[in-house]
């Protein structure tokens, strides 16, 4: 008998606007030393699968409708409150997506950890401070914290957030789970964290012999680490195998569509490069802020952006790749002219753009244009979509009160927008769609330069790939050049003709794509193109455990 | 699709149509309407003159001539609440619309440019809360003259350091919003940004707080008329007439129960058409 065993799983909704059926009909099996990976976009129901077995979900508005699963024989799904304190504390453990939010910023590390030991409920297995210390230290050291005996007593902002996953993962395993659910453990971590925390899970799996269900959207991340794969949608499995049978031969159009939207290989399209016709040109450029420090009266001032030069030709784009911290954005903004620019000079078609005061930039504003990451922070909520689009069409005189209308069904037209749609607010679209209304905003005063910065990162993969052939599609029909920012190296490898690599605020190598991922000159460069979790489960094994 | 579908509605239509399925924020606009139009009508329509006494008749206890009343002068209760109404509504209305506008520009200014002249300006308003405010008020009656549209501007004068502070908490928190950015990155001027991005976002708090201050400010000007600043009798106000009503409690409980009612039912309408416009206003909130 397997571990866990759930059987017709259904968890419904029941809202205002009537009943969501979250979770429909799911069943899967997970053994010990198993790993089994639930791949889904957002709102497939792959967290509410997770989250009801361990009785963690809102209630009401969420019902569990009808099924069964069977952890050891006994039914979780119909345990007291009781039983079920003691299946988290002792048998299921759980990892979330994002270590900064997920411990508790007051208290230290090593008292968080060893909490469960020392209030353990069952009086035979409490233990006294001292014991949970050392059992704590211990496995800190296990999870690959260095100096564990120092680092007990920090708090957790003291520690980055690829350490701070690995507390949370020491903290999972103290009680020795026998089953371990990460819901999207490395997304939120860059992508050389990404490799070290997979590789960790893989390894403690393995050696402490536990189940593992791990939630990702993300195919390429589960390729090395998952025996078997569920692909869920819309709350109902779509397709479920073994890891290399999803990938290789798979029977679902679904999975099929999945795997098909993960980016990958060279960009397809010719570049339109114009060669020595320069639009932007950044010289020595310093982005530096002053922290105010709390405590102490010395202000640390932070080098975001060091000394960068480089060169954007009229017609490219250019892909602006590094970890978080690199200073990626803040590049991108200071070319702008949105954060404050220390020191060295960007120009714009031969005009300095640095020193200008905010009335002399108008003029430049309409030129260039932003594209944020967060499709959800990026839209004022209280403004409809036709508002939006008409602020910087009417702020800039490029239309009047007869051509607007029109103007702005062209700009849906250009971004995929139903007409119908003018009239509504943000909160009514998906991400994708907000993504679309940010991209028209940005092209509606006919820019030449577009500054994207992670545009397609908080999106769906395949919404993704939608979003990228769309801004492909207005590069190459407006005639624009752009600036690509993105943490994603497989993104900027197919929407890119050149690509630079940025790290702690200083450019590492820059290079035409192709020529940069087959021949990286630089260390760190080979690094972060090795770190690249691939789609293919044979590949990604080997790499995983040479790392 | 139709043109109609196109053209939608706008935020205040919107407003207006999830308003209207909102029935304790129609209830509270309906007494707020009743009150309104009942002190505008006060003159004309009050069983008796707000000065008229009777010394012969004293307090006396609801009745057919008298429904609410009579207090210790004879004077008939519901005339003197609808007088009372008038001054009250009129000081809680003027003095919140004084201290709404300048708090929310204040606020909003000082949150939104930050840097130096944040800090000048929240020092401005940390020392305003410092000064006793009564003898700022009395301050402002000395030089100025004792006059009630003084009162009014000497009240908003003191509520919008609160709500200085309120909104430039949630501009702060704005500020760093992605489409904030995006407005800068328009070319939009910061006027234009505060004016258009940053005040329509900061509506909901603004809304709560303003129901909260209207009835803080009445009891305010019960206060000020109770030291001789405000209001003096035989003019009324329904702070005023609580004031006495209080003195009065336990030989003559009508004096205290009517007037009383009458401000927490005003309390409550308030307290529940602002709830409902802060739902109304959220395009959010579905409209169904």
């Amino acid at each position: 008998m397997a571990l866990l065993e759930v059987n017709g799983l259904k968890v419904y909704f029941h809202t205002r606007n009537g009943v969501v059926k979250a979770v429909d009909d799911v069943s899967f099996t997970v053994d010990r030393g198993e790993t089994l990976a639930i791949v889904g976009e957002s709102g497939s129901g792959k967290s509410v699968t997770c989250y009801s077995l361990l009785d963690l979900l809102p209630k009401p508005p969420a019902k569990i409708e009808g099924g069964t699963a069977l952890f050891d024989g006994e039914d979780l799904l119909r345990c007291d409150a009781k039983r079920m304190r003691h299946y988290r504390g002792n048998d299921i453990a759980v990892i979330f997506q994002d270590p900064m939010t997920s411990l508790n910023p007051y208290i230290s590390i090593g008292e968080q950890l060893i909490e469960p030991l020392i209030y353990h409920p069952d009086i035979e297995r409490k233990q006294s401070r001292e014991d949970a210390r050392a059992r704590a230290i211990e496995l800190l050291d296990e999870v690959g914290i260095i100096n564990p005996q120092a680092r007990f007593d920090c708090y957790p902002h003291e520690f980055s957030g690829g350490m701070r996953q690995r507390v949370m993962i020491a903290m999972a395993l103290i009680n020795e789970p026998r089953l371990l659910i990460c819901d999207e453990p490395t997304t939120a971590l860059d992508v050389t964290i990404q490799a070290q925390i997979l590789e960790l899970i893989k390894k403690l799996q393995q050696t402490r012999d536990v189940a593992v269900i791990f939630v990702s959207h993300d195919l390429g991340v589960v390729a090395g680490i998952a025996d078997k794969v569920l692909v869920m949608c819309e709350g109902t499995i779509r397709e479920a195998g073994s890891t290399d049978s999803i990938f290789y031969n798979s029977q679902n159009d679904y999975t099929k569509k999945l795997l098909n939207a993960i980016p990958e290989g060279a960009k397809t399209l010719p570049s339109r490069l114009q060669p020595d016709n320069l639009l932007v040109e950044v010289t020595n450029l310093k982005t530096h802020f002053t922290a105010h420090s709390k405590a102490g009266r010395q202000n640390k001032v932070i080098k975001a952006v060091n000394g960068v030069s480089l060169e954007i030709q009229r017609g490219e784009i250019l892909g602006l790749v590094g970890e978080s911290g690199s200073g990626k954005s803040t590049l991108g903004r200071s070319i702008l002219q949105l954060a404050p620019t220390t020191a060295g000079q960007v120009s714009f078609s031969g005009n300095p753009l640095t020193g200008l005061g905010t009335q002399q930039m108008v003029p430049w504003r309409r030129k260039m244009q932003m594209i944020f990451q967060d499709p959800y922070a990026s839209l004022n909520p209280r403004m409809t979509v036709y508002q939006t689009l008409a602020e910087p069409l009417l702020y800039h005189g490029l239309a009047n009160s007869k051509t607007i209308d029109q103007q702005i069904r062209q700009l849906m037209d250009d971004v995929g927008l139903a007409h119908g749609q003018m009239r509504k607010y943000p909160h009514e679209f998906s991400g994708g769609q907000r993504q679309r209304i940010a991209i028209g905003r940005a092209i509606a005063t006919k820019p030449e330069l577009i500054i994207a910065d992670e545009p397609v990162s908080a999106l769906d993969v395949t919404i993704q790939a939608q979003i990228l052939d769309l801004i492909l599609n207005l590069v190459e029909r407006h005639n624009l050049t752009m600036l690509f920012i993105s943490h994603d190296l497989s993104v900027v490898r197919c929407i890119s003709d050149r690509v630079v690599v940025m790290n702690k605020g200083v450019i590492v190598e820059q290079g035409d794509t192709e020529a940069l991922w087959r021949n990286p000159q630089q260390a760190y460069t080979q690094q972060l193109l090795k770190a690249i979790p691939i789609a293919d489960p044979r590949l990604e094994r080997s790499r995983l455990s040479g790392l | 699709m139709t043109a109609i579908d196109e053209q939608g509605t706008s935020l205040w239509q919107d407003a207006w149509i999830k308003l209207s399925k909102n029935y304790l924020a129609l209830f509270g606009l309906a007494i707020i309407g009743l009150l309104c139009v009942v002190s505008l009508l006060t003159p004309w329509i009050a069983p008796y003159g707000y000065e008229q006494q009777n010394l012969l008749l004293g307090a006396t206890s609801p009745s057919a001539e008298h429904w609410l009343g009579t207090d210790i002068f004879g004077r008939d209760m519901l005339t003197r609440i609808m007088y009372g109404g008038r001054v009250s509504l009129t000081v809680g209305f003027i003095a919140t619309a004084v201290a709404l506008v300048i708090g929310v520009l204040w606020g909003a200014v000082a949150g939104f440019v930050g840097g130096r002249i944040d800090a000048v300006m929240m020092r401005i308003v940390d020392i305003m809360y410092a000064l006793p405010f009564m003898i700022f008020i009395v301050l402002l009656m000395v030089v100025f003259g004792r006059n009630i549209l003084l009162l009014f501007l000497a009240i908003g004068a003191v509520e919008w350091l609160t709500m200085a502070r309120i909104v430039r908490g949630q501009v702060m928190a704005l500020r760093k919003q992605e489409f904030i950015e995006a407005a800068h990155s328009l070319g939009l001027s910061q006027w234009t940004i505060i004016r258009r991005h940053i005040i329509p976002n900061t509506l909901g708090p603004v809304i709560v707080y303003t129901t909260l201050t209207i009835p803080s400010v009445m009891l305010l000007e019960a206060f000020l008329s109770f030291l001789g600043l405000g209001i003096q009798p035989p003019q009324s106000s329904w702070g005023l007439l609580i004031n006495y009503g209080v003195e009065t409690m336990e030989e003559y409980p009508w004096l205290l129960i009517f007037p009383g009612v009458t401000l927490s039912l005003t309390l409550f309408a308030l307290n529940f058409l602002g709830d409902g416009l802060r739902d109304a206003l959220d395009p959010r909130t579905s409209k169904d």
